[in-house]
């Protein structure tokens, strides 16, 4: 049987000022961790098309999806995809989020006056309903965003585009 | 397929630093399991370990590393995976290890030193998205539970004020708990007023990150009888992964998580769980995420487990309790570990031997369940007294 | 429900030292197309799904997030193992065992090409506190272990040598290897040193692939598949992680993991009741220093038998028919899947010009690598 007493006597308590202070021995390392992923025909072709400012898709011959991002199979039927598709550049908010924290659980300066991040799921028209990418929404009041407003995507020029997500600074609501 | 019985366990306490390094840690807590039904480390057959991701503790091949502190000397040993959801596959794994006929005992740890990452674990988490599609973006853990809180909310009209109940509940629970990082006595108003991360969510609605481990000795059925006079029975188990276009799926209804209930449900034969289920220790990494979780385990049905929240359902003296131990809010969150803690509530509760958190009445049958990946994963285990 | 359980079907994508026409979602697509093909299932008639794979190898936390979609396993039971593949492999076998359902399957998949700083990701998994410090390269490791391997055991670096020039000449009749060539042991023994006695030759390069393996209780086997390849015994092993406390000469993982597969398969003369193996070479001497582990040589003999011929295809117990490691490419956690494919080709015959007369039974074993001492032990008849 454990007994609280048994737990009590385990694992040592550390401040983080002790830590920080250097009362407790501490080993730093940072490792230098590179990747180059091989993105494949599908992504490869995605990231090439948001170079041209389009966004493409592609479909499934059997449950008749379109999809982004593009596959080269569908997940579900479990077959090669199909055909390649254009989907538009505009879509409605599914769901979204008001952030005033940074990947790195920083906090934004907010009384300072910088915005705070609002990612969301877009669904994109033109793939099938409920096919949604991660993005930024912007240029518009945190507060007001609501699912199924209308938003379209805000490029970058195209001489500063690379053939990333981030070629798509984000999105802003069209009146 | 041979009965398998929980027979032993051990827990440290749970801090956000912590001295001991992860070896130790996952030592302490071995140690006590073995002690705790005096078995040792030559009885047990094979051992299995569950931790997540490596980037926390700061060693690739994590499992490697921790084999020695979980007992695995010259063993068989494996290490599974699958993120916040490991602490419950993690008797699962160990499950079948015993069940298939292969070894007769098994020991199941699980550790996680999250404080060792620099500058703030939770920057680990950005590489858990897609390296391509989304990592550019930025995006954080703390994002995707927004977006999932929000999706809950709206569909089933669910107000903060009550879903804030859960911190209350299990803060309150964790007092009596004593690996508990976080104990307190809080009201809904104090999760209303604390920091806003991401809106829905503040920042008492979110668990801590932890140092902790946690270990649970398995026997198969003769061999559990000649330890113990109250062996409790792994007698169900399941487990289903969504697929990884997360952005493609409805959050409102963890699937992954009834598909995976389902499948336990039906071993352990179980047929009306809200019925039949008398404790169940939910996983609670975010407030809203008990309550996704009680529909999902289908202990309420859609959209009204909050009504039950408010009138006391899931509290300890209520029909059903959920996360008597305090759970993650409560207890603390080193993930692995804080799903294999659930799996030792329960394991008290049923032998009656949870002290000041003992329900009432006389439970023989619990359910816990673990979750995470990209919000994909749901882990269910039933145990039987 | 019948103990025995077989291996149904197998697919591979083959492995090369780049695949930058693919990313890691087709190539496991691919070898579980193949493999379903191969046993004649579907995703929906497969129980339980394992798959393998290390975080910092594939390059993001939580690697098992992105494993459902291309086995077809979208809200079905699969986890991950972070290990070999033959850990994933027991894993499914002992799903099977447990009643999880007859049909499981297991897979592995190789990125190595991606990996840049592939050193510096190993070295990442040596001690924090007590080795990484020191700022050593990996193959330190492996350098010190040779050293301490051929002290004493008296094995030589021209024995070492030539299991490099065996495996990579084996590799040229093999249409999956990678790394094929033809080379004499001079050639290993003057290549550049890293470590001594290690030097670069003597040092599998990597590969990419995927394998997907599909398993089957006894039953379901017989009605679905002419040649089931039973498991006839598995057995896995993990000594200590430590440095400073492990044995140097000895591969004391891969003796008890054979160990407990010979007990489980009634195995008590490894050399005469197995007919070949497919065992982890990633650096030459490794390769005899695994044959001596696990029985298959006396203390001191892989070495000499090697120097006669004795383990190549056409010797007394071939070693490494496929090309091994050194031939096929260093494939990490995927080493094992290579293992167990090459073996199971050879015991439905299927493995073209490589093929061995009479085989009934093999085995495959793999090791994790560079700091690990865990080994994996499975054997195979059929």
């Amino acid at each position: 049987m454990i007994t609280d007493k048994e737990v009590l006597k385990t694992a040592t308590k550390l401040s983080a000022e002790e830590i920080q202070k250097g009362k407790v021995l501490s080993v730093k390392w940072t490792p230098n961790l590179k990747y180059a992923w091989d993105n494949g025909p599908a992504i490869g072709r995605y990231l090439a098309e948001l170079k041209n400012g389009k966004i493409i898709g592609k479909t499934c011959d059997k449950c008749h999806r379109i999809m982004i991002p593009p596959r080269m199979f569908c997940e579900l039927c479990w077959v090669p995809t199909g055909e390649w598709v254009y989907v538009k550049d505009t879509g409605i908010v599914n769901t979204w989020v008001v952030s005033y924290v940074d990947w790195k659980a920083g906090r934004l300066d907010i009384k300072g006056g910088v915005r705070p991040f609002t990612p969301a799921v877009i669904e994109i028209d033109g793939a099938s309903k409920g096919m949604g990418i991660l993005h930024h929404l912007n240029e518009v009041d945190p507060w007001k965003i609501h699912r199924g407003m209308k938003v379209k995507a805000v490029w970058k020029p195209p001489e500063e585009r690379t053939g990333s997500i981030t070629d798509i600074k984000y999105f802003k609501p069209i009146k | 397929m041979r009965r398998v019985a929980i027979v032993g366990a051990g827990l440290t306490k749970f801090y956000r630093n912590t001295q001991e390094t992860p070896k130790e840690l996952a030592y302490e807590a071995t140690k006590m399991a073995l002690d705790s039904c005096e078995l040792k480390l030559s009885d047990i057959d094979c051992v299995v370990n569950g931790t997540a991701p490596d980037a926390f503790d700061g060693v690739h091949m994590k499992g490697e590393y921790l084999s020695d502190g979980s007992g695995a000397y010259r063993k068989p040993y494996m290490r599974h995976y699958v993120g916040g959801g490991t602490g419950v596959l993690s008797p699962i794994h160990g499950w079948f290890h015993v069940a298939s006929g292969m070894f007769d005992t098994c020991l199941v740890v699980a550790e996680e030193k999250m404080s060792s990452a620099y500058p703030h674990p939770a920057g680990a988490f950005l590489t858990i998205f897609d390296h391509t599609t989304e990592q550019p973006l930025y995006p954080t853990l703390i994002w995707i539970f927004a977006i999932e809180m929000n999706r809950f909310m709206t569909t089933h009209g669910y107000k903060k004020e009550d879903i804030a109940l859960v911190a209350v509940k299990n803060k309150k629970n964790a007092m009596d708990h004593p690996s508990a990082q976080l104990p307190a006595e809080i009201t809904v108003q104090d999760v209303l007023n604390s920091e806003i991360m991401a809106w829905p969510v503040n920042r008492l609605d979110i668990s801590p990150t932890s140092d902790g481990a946690a270990c649970i000795v398995l026997a198969a059925e003769h061999v559990a009888r000649r330890i113990t006079e109250k062996p409790i029975w792994i007698d169900g188990v399941g487990w289903a992964l969504d697929t990884a276009y997360w952005t493609t799926r409805d959050l409102y209804y963890p699937d992954y998580l009834e598909v995976a209930a389902r499948q336990a449900y039906k071993m352990a034969g179980i047929k009306e769980p809200s019925k039949e289920i008398h404790v169940a220790e939910p996983y609670d990494p975010f407030t809203y995420k008990e309550l996704h979780h009680i529909e999902g385990l289908m202990l309420a049905p859609r959209g009204k487990s909050v009504q039950m929240l408010v009138d006391g359902h899931f509290n300890r003296n209520g029909n059903l309790p959920t996360s008597p131990s305090g759970g993650l809010l409560g207890v603390g969150n080193p993930i692995a570990a804080a799903g294999l803690m659930k799996i030792i509530e329960l394991y008290l509760q049923l032998k009656g031997e949870a002290g000041k958190r003992q329900i009432p009445g006389n439970p023989t049958c619990g359910v816990a369940n673990a979750w995470g990946d990209l919000m994909q994963v749901g882990t269910v285990t039933v145990l039987r007294k | 429900m019948s103990k025995r359980v077989a291996i149904i079907g197998i697919g591979t994508t083959g492995f090369r030292a780049t695949t930058p026409d693919v990313s890691y979602r087709e190539l496991t697509y691919e070898a579980a197309m193949k493999a379903y093909l191969d046993a004649g299932v579907q995703p929906k008639d497969i129980d339980s799904f394992v798959a393998t794979s290390e975080d910092f190898f594939e390059g993001y936390s939580i690697a098992d997030e992105y494993s459902p979609d291309q086995l077809g396993a979208v809200l079905r039971p699969i986890y991950t193992v972070s290990g070999d593949f033959i850990h994933s492999l027991a894993s499914a076998y002992m799903m099977i065992l447990s009643g999880i359902g007859p049909i499981s399957v297991a897979q592995g998949l190789s990125k190595a090409s991606n990996m840049l700083t592939l050193s510096e990701m190993v070295t990442f998994a040596m001690d924090p506190i007590y080795n990484r410090p020191l700022k050593e390269s990996p193959h330190a490791v492996a350098g010190l272990e040779m050293a301490r391997f051929l002290y004493e055991t008296g094995t030589t670096r021209e024995q070492c040598a030539k299991v490099v020039v065996k495996n990579k000449r084996n590799a040229l009749n093999n249409p999956y290897a990678g790394h094929s060539v033809l080379i004499d042991t001079d050639h290993v023994l003057n290549s550049e040193v890293i470590s001594y006695p290690l030097t670069q030759m003597d040092i599998s390069p990597h590969s990419d692939g995927a394998v997907v393996v599909v398993l089957a209780e006894e039953e379901t086997a017989k009605t679905l598949c002419d040649k089931p390849i039973w498991i006839r015994g598995i057995g896995w092993c993990s000594d200590t992680p430590g440095l400073e406390t492990r044995n140097w000469g000895q591969a004391i993982y891969a003796q008890m993991a054979a160990e407990m597969a010979y007990k489980m398969a009634g195995i008590r003369y490894p050399r005469k009741e197995i007919n070949f193996a497919e065992i982890n070479d990633e650096f030459s001497y490794k390769e005899l220093q695994h044959l001596e582990a696990m029985r298959i040589c006396r203390k001191g003999e892989a070495g000499p038998l090697t120097e006669i011929g004795g383990t190549e295809i056409t010797g007394e117990f071939p070693v490494n028919p496929s090309g091994g490691c050194l031939g096929v490419g260093n494939l990490y956690e995927l080493n094992g899947g290579h293992k167990v494919f090459e073996v199971v080709r050879q015991l439905r015959g299927e493995a073209g010009k490589n093929q061995l007369k009479n085989v009934t039974t093999g085995l495959a074993q793999s090791w994790r690598g560079i700091p690990t001492t865990t080994g994996t032990v499975v054997i195979l008849s059929n």
